[in-house]
């Protein structure tokens, strides 16, 4: 239509004009992209181990230095005391105690059963969890080892070997689970906040009304405000994307086309809210405070940061009317699996009823200012 | 003489905070609604892990292996075949998490001499949760070879864990020291440099001068009722954590009050700084964005643990004031600590205020005169 | 004699919850007229202007504009006016030339005579070699009869113009009634409203607003000797002195 490519000439103009959009567009997400994608890990490096050993066994010095073989445990000290080892603890000195009681030995040869108390520092986060894993395994191959010299006279008898193997993320490395996410959350700022507050910007002037008095059509008046912030949002997802390849390494391992028709579709969802947080501001502080509201909710029950599968069923059912989790979903499974289409049918479909409920409900929304 | 006109001025600033609804109204309900979430929604831990057995030559040790796994309330069980071609897309589609992979002749050899073998494949895309499936899955496996009949004299080692400050791992309680830092930066930063950048662009601000009111005044006057506005804030938050969510808070109350005053004044001061150092609002509004919000939620520590970082990165956060109230307000909350234990992290944020308290002022009073 | 009314309002009423603005207001506009729509300071004349060109629904009576009913015919109503708001609302982030042609493209008018237009109101404004420059840095008056301009751009049969010459010199606001006279001199209807009294001397007829109410209509010749005096700015305190203290 031919109002339409009068707009969008005015909305380019606009845009690359203001300085301080531009910044907001490019260089603000980069530059958090950068930083998040440093420090957005859950990774457990080392936990600092402190020993009360009541024991002094081989057996207990064994299991000690065990530990601390493999690198994830490092002796912070040890003491025959558990209030100092809690002391060191409440100091932050500690993050592991390792408590081995007295006939700890004894117990093994004799029984071929002793029990180790550890006690953790939940302080931080799921990362007690982890520890305690990597305790817990390193305590159990450790028996197996020993069970060899301690109880050489084994029967035969029904045993289980168990290997393990960890799928799609070899290094355990969390940048490549947590990047992708990112990737949606910045876009989704870009997307829905400058569209809100680039439409209230338009009331707060005046030259809504202005445009108001004219023969122009709503759909028009839409379409020229949500057309360029979907270029310039899938612009940045291409940033965003080679900044990931090549400076953080994360593996593409399906095919990025399924990921930019994934965000075409997500950015419709994404401006769509925008451009209803824009009917109910009429301050650009306004708008901004309830966009980062509303894309706050939606960050924290997306499974970015904790898995919806561990949230209550009322709550894994909210997930599902939740745009940024089908995305994030299908951005990990397309990168770190290499999934195909059909393997991600399911949310795609959920991204494209959810857009296109918003915009319906926003076009509407806007339609009834007048009155 | 100047002490009723500082009056009148705070008094007109708590009035446009009140008046606008929306902005008010949002303030309230971010804390609470993240305290809500956190509380009934949010969990850390890992449940509900969807199992997929492949089980080749089906027999009864794999069969009560396989009925162990679906008893636990750990693990659903999402499929069970004999190979593995349908558990790959199930994996792709994000419906699996862990498969169990029998070898054949399984049970033959429980009753022999060698190892009865089985894979566990984990999806290991968030490697923690990786981490943690594989071990509760390894757990239900050992429990079962325990109860075989004469067991191989293997040892066995158990561990008792005791989860120290935190016992059920609540992820409200761990968040809620976040969100308290999270709200005083909200409005004392963010607020602060949107309304003293708003007044410069409207021109009020001229007009303030001229009044009989001192530039220190009017920086006081403007960040006292924000300053009030952030207290209700966290107050409200943290009685809807201790009421609702029964979040322990085993240290002193009014300590914590104390050192959010100083941490509030801190990010005031980083407000009026950026309010003094930009043109326009929308400017102020990035700003404080970059300088304020992003490194406190980032970096701080709240969300992502310190410990975790890259080695170049951590001594970095020792310049973000969020990072020493988040462990105050941990030490606190969850471990009852008090002053003696945590006067090196106080002493560190009274400093920043005082210094970026004296620059602010120092710098918005050229701003001003200009 | 029937002349065409180019604005028919009868009854027009604009509530806000219990705050009546404009109360049942009737008062017609001829075809090709200047008429002035005067009133003070929140009398309810934004308000009306509003109802008339589209941007707020009446909350009672009726009016038409151009012909066309202000609450079925809308879209017919935008497309045959010209509007000029209080604030300045055109693009300060847009040249001189851009802000033009994009409200000539929005009416629909063809790149050819956009062009053409373009050039002569960039002429008759004096405009020409700071066609490139952003709006927002050309002095106030420049900005209003630029806005003007645009709101005549494409040739519309009334113009509305909300208080056009508020903060700009006297010799601007001359210029500006030069606009306007020779925009009725083409056939427009020049709809205007203003709180500058002295401004009503210069219309074919004039109404005055108190409080939400019609309290005049009339010629300036015949409100003055209606009322005895010698101004419309002394018809006006006349007339005010009964309104409401305002809050």
């Amino acid at each position: 239509m031919r109002t339409l490519r009068f707009l969008l000439r005015k909305e380019f103009l606009q845009i690359f004009r203001d300085r301080l959009m531009v910044l907001q567009m490019i260089i603000m997400p980069l530059f958090q992209l950068l930083l998040l994608a440093s420090a957005a890990t859950f990774e457990v490096k080392s936990a600092k181990m402190y020993v009360v050993d009541r024991d002094h066994s081989s057996a207990s010095r064994g299991l000690i230095s065990r530990l601390q073989a493999g690198g994830r445990f490092v002796l912070a000290g040890a003491s025959s005391s558990m209030s100092v080892a809690d002391e060191e603890m409440l100091g932050r000195r500690a993050a592991v105690i390792v408590s081995i009681p007295a006939d700890f030995e004894r117990d093994l040869v004799r029984t071929h059963m002793a029990q180790v108390q550890l006690v953790m520092n939940a302080e931080d986060g799921a990362t007690a969890g982890v520890t305690q894993s990597y305790a817990a395994q390193i305590i159990a191959s450790y028996a197996r080892e020993i069970g060899v010299s301690i109880a050489p006279a084994v029967r035969e008898g029904p045993s289980i070997e168990v290997r393990s193997r960890g799928l799609y993320n070899a290094e355990l490395n969390y940048r490549d689970y947590m990047v992708p996410g990112i990737l949606v959350q910045l876009v989704t700022v870009v997307g829905t906040l400058l569209t809100a507050m680039n439409i209230v910007r338009e009331k707060e002037l005046g030259t809504l009304d202005q445009l108001s008095v004219t023969p122009l059509g709503t759909g028009v008046f839409i379409a020229a405000k949500l057309i360029p912030l979907w270029l310039i949002a899938l612009l940045e997802l291409s940033l965003g994307l080679l900044v990931a390849r090549f400076v953080f390494h994360i593996p593409m391992r399906g095919n990025l086309l399924i990921v930019f028709g994934a965000a075409g579709l997500y950015l419709i969802a994404a401006l769509g809210i925008g451009l209803f947080v824009s009917t109910l501001a009429s301050t650009q502080q306004q708008a901004m405070f309830v966009t980062f509201f509303i894309v706050m909710i939606y960050l924290l029950m997306s499974g970015m940061f904790t898995p919806v599968r561990s949230m209550p069923v009322w709550a894994q059912w909210m997930a599902q009317l939740n745009p940024l989790k089908h995305f994030i979903e299908i951005m990990r499974a397309v990168l770190l699996k290499g999934a195909g289409v059909t393997d991600v049918l399911r949310p795609l479909a959920a991204i494209s009823a959810f857009g296109a409920v918003v915009l319906t409900l926003a076009v509407r929304q806007y339609g009834r200012r007048i009155a | 003489m100047n002490r009723g006109a500082l009056r009148a001025f705070v008094v007109k600033e708590l009035r446009h905070i009140l008046r606008d609804r929306q902005t008010l109204t949002i303030l309230l309900l971010m804390p609470l609604v993240q305290v809500i979430l956190f509380g009934f929604a949010l969990r850390s831990d890992v449940r509900n892990v969807r199992v997929a057995f492949v089980d080749p030559a089906p027999d009864y040790a794999t069969v009560a292996l396989e009925a162990r796994f679906r008893e636990t309330t750990r693990f659903v069980v999402v499929s069970s075949g004999r190979t593995m071609s349908v558990v790959e897309p199930l994996f792709r589609r994000g419906d699996a998490d862990v498969a169990v992979v029998f070898e054949p002749g399984f049970a033959e050899h429980l009753r022999g001499a060698e190892p009865a073998r089985v894979l566990l494949v984990v999806d290991a895309s968030d490697p923690n949760t990786g981490t943690v499936m594989q071990n509760y899955a390894r757990a239900v496996i050992a429990s079962y070879e325990q109860e075989l009949p004469a067991p191989k004299g293997a040892l066995r080692i158990a561990t008792q864990t005791r989860m120290r400050f935190n016992p059920t791992l609540e992820s409200v309680n761990l968040f809620v020291p976040g969100l308290i830092a999270l709200v005083l930066t909200l409005v004392s930063a963010l607020m602060t440099a949107i309304s003293l950048s708003r007044e410069k662009e409207r021109g009020t601000m001229e007009v303030l001068l001229v009044s009989p009111l001192r530039p220190v005044q009017i920086i006081v006057g403007k960040v006292l009722p924000y300053l009030a506005l952030a207290f209700a804030n966290v107050v409200t938050a943290l009685l809807a954590a201790w009421l609702v969510f029964h979040v322990p808070f085993r240290g002193s109350v009014l300590l914590l009050l104390a050192e959010s005053i100083v941490y509030a004044l801190v990010s005031l001061a980083l407000g009026v700084l950026i309010a003094a150092r930009t043109t326009s609002q929308r400017a102020a509004m990035l700003g404080a964005m970059l300088g304020t919000m992003l490194p406190s939620t980032l970096l701080s520590g709240m969300i992502f643990p310190i410990a975790s970082m890259p080695g170049w990165l951590q001594p970095v956060t020792n310049v973000i004031p969020a990072r020493w109230f988040i462990i105050i307000a941990r030490g606190i909350m969850l471990k009852g600590v008090g002053l003696p234990n945590l006067w090196r992290e106080t002493l560190i944020l009274c400093a920043m205020a005082v210094v970026l308290m004296a620059a602010s002022v120092r710098s918005f009073k050229p701003r001003l005169a200009s | 004699m029937t002349t065409e009314l180019a604005i028919d309002a009868h009854d027009l009423t604009r509530t806000f919850g219990s705050f009546t603005a404009v109360d049942h207001i009737t008062f017609d506009v001829r075809a090709g007229e200047v008429f002035g729509f005067l009133g003070a300071n929140g009398a309810g004349k934004t308000t009306a202007i509003k109802m008339l060109v589209g941007l707020l629904a009446p909350s009672g009576g009726q009016a038409m504009v151009a012909g066309f009913d202000v609450r079925t015919q809308r879209d017919q109503i935008k497309r045959a006016i010209g509007y000029m708001s209080q604030r300045f609302s055109l693009y300060g982030d847009l040249t001189v030339r851009e802000n033009i042609q994009l409200y000539g493209g929005i009416y629909g008018l063809a790149d050819a005579v956009i062009a053409e237009r373009t050039t002569q109101l960039l002429e008759t404004l004096g405009l020409a070699d700071r066609a490139k420059d952003l709006v927002r840095t050309l002095p106030l008056g420049w900005k209003q009869k630029l806005a003007l301009s645009v709101a005549l751009l494409h040739e519309p049969k009334i113009v509305f113009l909300d208080e056009p010459t508020g903060g700009v010199d006297p010799v601007t606001r001359r210029q500006f009634w030069e606009l306007i006279y020779a925009a009725a001199a083409r056939g427009t209807t020049v709809f205007v409203t203003t709180h500058y009294m002295d401004e009503a001397e210069y219309c074919d007829r004039i109404s005055i607003m108190v409080d939400g109410k019609m309290a005049a209509l009339g010629t300036p010749a015949e409100l003055k000797a209606q009322y005895g005096v010698s101004s419309v700015d002394e018809v006006f305190v006349r007339l005010a002195r009964g309104a409401k203290a305002v809050a």
